[in-house]
């Protein structure tokens, strides 16, 4: 029910006698439109989260990269707990 | 595919495995919230791949699942009845109501529509109209600005004949539910990633702090899911409560505030029944007062009689995570997803449907 898929934005345009700005979003090859209403600073280029065809969020990119980053943060982490303890110990 | 593909690449998913085994060294309770995260886990093996001491229980975050008996009773009756365009998305369109479901409705002649989104109901109104188009508006905080979104776009449309049936339901209310409940022992929660997209994360560091529990905030795909176990169980190893956010690249802090603007616009809380659980305080939205014009239930004032649940269904307890699906003697015998007893057998999202779809039923009877 709250699948949501990450899609790019292709192009904008005003729909419902010019209420509604709706993007042609697309999907792995598959466009679909969605409404921007949720997201008024999104641009053509920008990943949202498309929900029922609604946009609920852009994707962020520097966010993204940091989940690739975290099993190697961790392990320094450990690493770095486990030199303190050591040296607490001599 | 883009910010999708590279979630679900096997070798990250091996490392992840590896570490929790590594970290886990006591037996540990985790319940994923949504529905979706619950088929992400089961549908790629994920269950099968965690420690023994990592246990994974599937909660209550099912929308259609947990939408009252007496609502879908309500929408077949609009269907049937009273001649309008009854619409959902197609999960809510297969459940069992007391006697049928929509789908049955539907073959028996009635307009009921399958749509992929609230705004399509919209171009429907404007295309009939003639006709009443009645949206059976289910959801958790994800959909419901899409939903609320019909609701202003219909009124600014000017639309005489649109209406929504809600049955909006708020997962805190319900984690409280599920923790507070005595026969539950879930210690440390996957909170739903789409849900706080919308809501922001505020809510659930006051219910870490109350409850003792780490709760992190997850995605779907399988990096994202083993993320937020390793995440909670790192926690849990430590003896530490707090909120984390392992799906920062879709979930702000804040949230969405413009989608909250428009659900609070069309929105308010009410209690609300769980179906399989009881009436949760403050666990609901539905349609504002003064837009009783675009709210179902008010416009068309349908009075449907209780009916009871199925008495061999135990969805209620498969909900708050205290039975697996396989632990009911109807699962896969009286119960299919062709001819579900409950909810939880239908749904995509359902914790039944997945475990019927996706695990092998030898190794689970064997269990």
């Amino acid at each position: 029910m709250c699948l949501a898929i990450p899609g790019k934005i292709k192009s904008i345009d005003y729909q419902y006698d010019g209420l509604v700005r709706m993007a042609r979003v697309n999907f792995g090859g598959i466009l679909k439109e969605a409404s921007l209403d949720m997201v008024p600073n999104a641009k053509v280029g920008d990943y949202v989260l498309v929900h029922v065809g609604v946009a609920i969020s852009i994707v962020n990119e520097e966010e993204a990269e940091k989940t690739f980053a975290y099993l190697r943060e961790i392990g320094d982490l450990d690493e770095l707990t486990e030199s303190s303890q050591i040296d607490r110990y001599h | 595919m883009k910010h999708l593909t590279e979630y679900r690449d096997p070798e990250l998913v091996e490392q992840y495995i590896q570490e929790l085994h590594r970290t886990a060294t006591r037996p540990w309770t985790i319940m994923e919230v949504c529905g979706g995260q619950t088929h992400g886990l089961v549908k790629n093996g994920i269950l099968n791949l965690l420690p023994d001491l990592v246990t994974m229980v599937h909660g209550p975050g099912c929308p259609v699942c947990v939408t009252p008996i007496n609502l879908i009773d309500k929408a077949v009756y609009l269907a049937e009845e009273k001649n309008v365009i009854l619409c959902s998305f197609g999960d809510m369109i297969r459940v069992p109501g007391s006697t049928k479901s929509l789908l049955d409705a539907k073959a028996g002649g009635a307009d009921v529509r399958i749509l992929y989104s609230p705004l399509e109901a919209i171009r429907l109104a404007r295309e009939n109209p003639d006709r009443e188009v009645v949206f059976f508006a289910v959801g958790f905080e994800t959909t419901a600005p899409a939903n609320a979104l019909s609701v202003v776009h219909a009124q600014k449309l000017g639309l005489k004949n649109y209406s929504i049936l809600a049955s909006h339901v708020l997962v805190p209310p319900a984690m409280e539910a599920v923790i507070q409940d005595d026969d539950t022992n879930i210690q440390g929660f996957l909170a739903a990633g789409h849900v706080c997209a919308i809501m922001g994360i505020a809510e659930y560091g006051p219910l870490a702090e109350r409850y003792r529990m780490p709760m992190v905030v997850t995605g779907f795909e399988p990096v994202d899911l083993l993320q937020g176990i390793l995440m909670v169980v790192r926690q849990l190893e430590r003896g530490e409560y707090k909120l984390e956010n392992q799906y920062a690249r879709v979930v702000p802090p804040e949230g969405n505030p413009e989608a909250r603007r428009i659900i609070k616009q069309v929105f308010e809380v009410v209690d609300r029944e769980w179906r399989g659980i009881g009436t949760i305080p403050g666990s609901g939205w539905a349609v504002r007062p003064e837009l009783a014009a675009f709210d179902a239930d008010r416009k068309f004032s349908v009075s449907i009689a209780k009916a009871p649940e199925s008495p061999d269904c135990i969805a209620g307890l498969v909900l708050k995570g205290i039975k697996k699906p396989h632990e009911c003697s109807q699962f896969g015998r009286a119960c299919t997803p062709e001819r579900p007893l409950g909810a939880p057998m239908v749904s995509s999202e359902g914790a039944c449907a997945a475990y019927y779809h996706f695990s092998s039923m030898s190794e689970l009877v064997n269990e």
